[in-house]
């Protein structure tokens, strides 16, 4: 139960931060979305958003920094394993199941249907 | 110059005058709804992830498993049209999880439809979710380089 | 016969007579505070057509052809039709006019379209180039919102500030004779651009034009605001209509008695539109609708139409150029 209490809190303030963002400055969704990639990498990428994800599981996973700490992971697992060329394979091996979907789905689904406006 | 100098003083005149008169965002309603949303979201992810770790996979797979199934949720109501209602309200809430990205490639994929399957679904697919493979593919290549760099 | 007046102003000799208007909404126009006053209505914003661009050629087309048909004839009496839209090369209008084949004439003044074509079809009228022509405008919100900002489906929230594109149509067929209230005066602006970047602001960064329009049409024609029963303003929304009132108070003009804005005329508090209307359709389906009504039951006898319109496209947002915006008033009385 635990889990679930913390990934919504840890979620649900990543979000808030997102919010914030977007109300006070003039940054667009898409801004905020690159940001947010970009800035969860760069804090993975010092040894920050590890303890982020121990602490909030899919609350830290499942909001968009936890894609840019994703592709940080895959490539620094694949540098120690493979050396320089790591830096090529790991980011897109370790998110490839998300981005395969979100193409799939993606796809399926402008087929299947029709924007409402 | 004169005339340009002019002109400057007009508009930060009126730049003044605009924002005293400017709506500001209902910032706590936003922050509670894109709190209690994103939160949600997340949960639901938590579970998600927790039923794919019960079937016995590895940390990993079942994380990737879990991710999967969160694309296809967004992608599904963002076909069905709910998920633009649920953005209305909950701002960054349903657009910070990884849900929205979801959405932000089925909206554009689904609006272009109708210039053609190369050009518009192909095509517009990224138009919103392009730049944050992007962008989050070079800096993990940064942060790739320079971890190798330090070994 | 000299009709121009001061800098910017035209007096028409013969005003030309306004003989017949139609317009058309959407649900959204139609749940909306004028749902009356509409000639037609759709279900959705498609009508069962296969795009937002097609639904909008047929709200086009439907409101020149019944316009020319409530001024008491049909289409071979029209002699030219100026109308606009807001999408690229003036795609739903281009095809609105295929199927009308009349000799036509595109006008691109984005949301002040409507207030442009009825200017320049009483020109052509009074200077004896035309005995009857057709104004109209036309736009729908989600073929706007694809093109200006986001997908339609994108969950994104829209600031305090943004105003709702009308999904909609107008139409005025603008005669040298018969009865109906009269285009009698009308000022044509100059592009203003106080520097506003933002596309969600619109109704703000168009204030300024519709202050100078009118106070330019104020110092050709003499006319004080007390001269009109009504002014409207096209598509300024809460926050424009605010500055404009603001800003014409500075010039030490009150015009908050009989000042509104067309875009907070359409939508109802609950229908979540913000700051309000806009579009081309926002002047155009108060015009053709309400305001003429008002107009032909005498409960209105003079009114300024300033239509409002900003001038940038995709393209010059994204390269961080501010908002080029235009405002031209045309004065209709009976």
């Amino acid at each position: 139960m635990t889990a679930y209490i913390m990934a919504f809190i840890v979620g649900g303030l990543i979000c808030v931060i997102g919010q914030l963002l977007m109300d006070l400055t003039p940054l667009t969704p898409a801004h905020v979305l690159v940001l947010f990639v970009v800035m969860g990498a760069l804090l993975s990428g010092i040894g920050l958003y590890q303890p982020l994800v121990d602490l909030g599981g899919a609350g830290a996973t499942i909001p968009l920094p936890g894609f840019g700490h994703a592709l940080v992971v895959g490539t620094i697992e694949d540098v120690d394993k493979y050396g320089f060329w790591g830096i090529f394979s790991g980011a897109l091996r370790a998110s490839a199941t998300g981005v395969m979907a979100a193409v799939v789905f993606g796809f399926a689904m402008s087929v299947l249907f029709n924007p409402k406006g | 110059m004169s005339e340009n100098i002019r002109q400057q003083m007009k508009e930060e005149a009126f730049q003044q005058k605009f924002n005293q008169v400017k709506p500001k965002p209902p910032l706590l309603k936003n922050i509670i709804w894109a709190f209690v949303v994103g939160g949600f979201i997340c949960t639901i992810g938590q579970f998600v992830l927790d039923y794919f770790l019960s079937l016995g996979m590895g940390k990993k797979e079942a994380a990737g498993s879990a991710t999967a199934v969160m694309v296809f949720l967004g992608s599904f109501f963002t076909g069905l049209g709910i998920y633009d209602e649920l953005g209305k309200r909950a701002g960054a809430g349903s657009i910070v999880p990884i849900t929205g990205f979801a959405n932000s490639i089925v909206a554009p994929a689904m609006e272009f439809k109708r210039e053609g399957y190369i050009f518009g679904v192909g095509a517009k697919m990224f138009v919103i979710a392009g730049p944050v493979l992007v962008y989050g593919m070079v800096t993990a290549f940064i942060v790739g380089l320079v971890y190798w760099l330090r070994q | 016969m000299q009709k121009t007046k001061g800098k910017q102003s035209i007096l028409f000799a013969n005003p030309p007579v306004v003989t017949g208007t139609a317009n058309i909404g959407g649900p959204m126009e139609g749940q909306g505070l004028l749902g009356d006053y509409f000639d037609h209505l759709m279900e959705d914003n498609l009508h069962d057509l296969s795009s937002w661009e097609k639904c909008e050629s047929y709200m086009l087309e439907q409101v020149i052809k019944t316009a020319a048909q409530k001024s008491g004839g049909d289409m071979s009496d029209i002699d030219y039709v100026f109308a606009g839209d807001l999408l690229n090369q003036l795609m739903s209008t281009h095809f609105a006019l295929r199927s009308l084949s009349r000799p036509f004439i595109g006008l691109y003044g984005a949301c002040s379209t409507m207030a442009l074509s009825m200017i320049m079809g009483a020109i052509t009228v009074d200077g004896g180039f035309a005995n009857k022509v057709v104004g109209a405008a036309s736009s729908h919100h989600d073929a706007a919102e694809r093109q200006y900002r986001f997908p339609t489906e994108l969950g994104v929230q829209r600031p305090p500030m943004a105003q709702w594109t009308v999904t909609g149509a107008g139409a005025a067929v603008i005669a040298a004779a018969g009865f109906g209230p009269r285009i009698t005066a009308a000022t044509i602006g100059k592009i203003v651009d106080l520097g506003v970047k933002d596309p969600n602001s619109l109704g703000p960064a168009m204030a300024p034009a519709a202050v100078d329009t009118l106070w330019q049409h104020i110092q050709d024609t003499g006319r004080q605001p007390a001269y009109y029963d009504m002014i409207f303003t096209g598509d300024l929304g809460s926050v424009g209509k605010t500055l404009v009132i603001e800003m014409m108070k500075e010039k030490g003009i009150d015009i908050s008695d009989n000042y509104e804005d067309c875009g907070c005329m359409i939508y109802k508090e609950e229908q979540d539109a913000h700051a309000g209307a806009s579009g081309c359709a926002s002047s155009a389906v108060v015009f053709c609708g309400y305001i003429y009504q008002m107009m032909t039951e005498l409960k209105l006898n003079k009114i300024l139409l300033i239509g409002t319109g900003s001038l940038h496209s995709p393209t010059s947002y994204q390269q961080k150029e501010s908002i080029p915006c235009i405002a031209h008033a045309v004065a209709v009385e009976i």
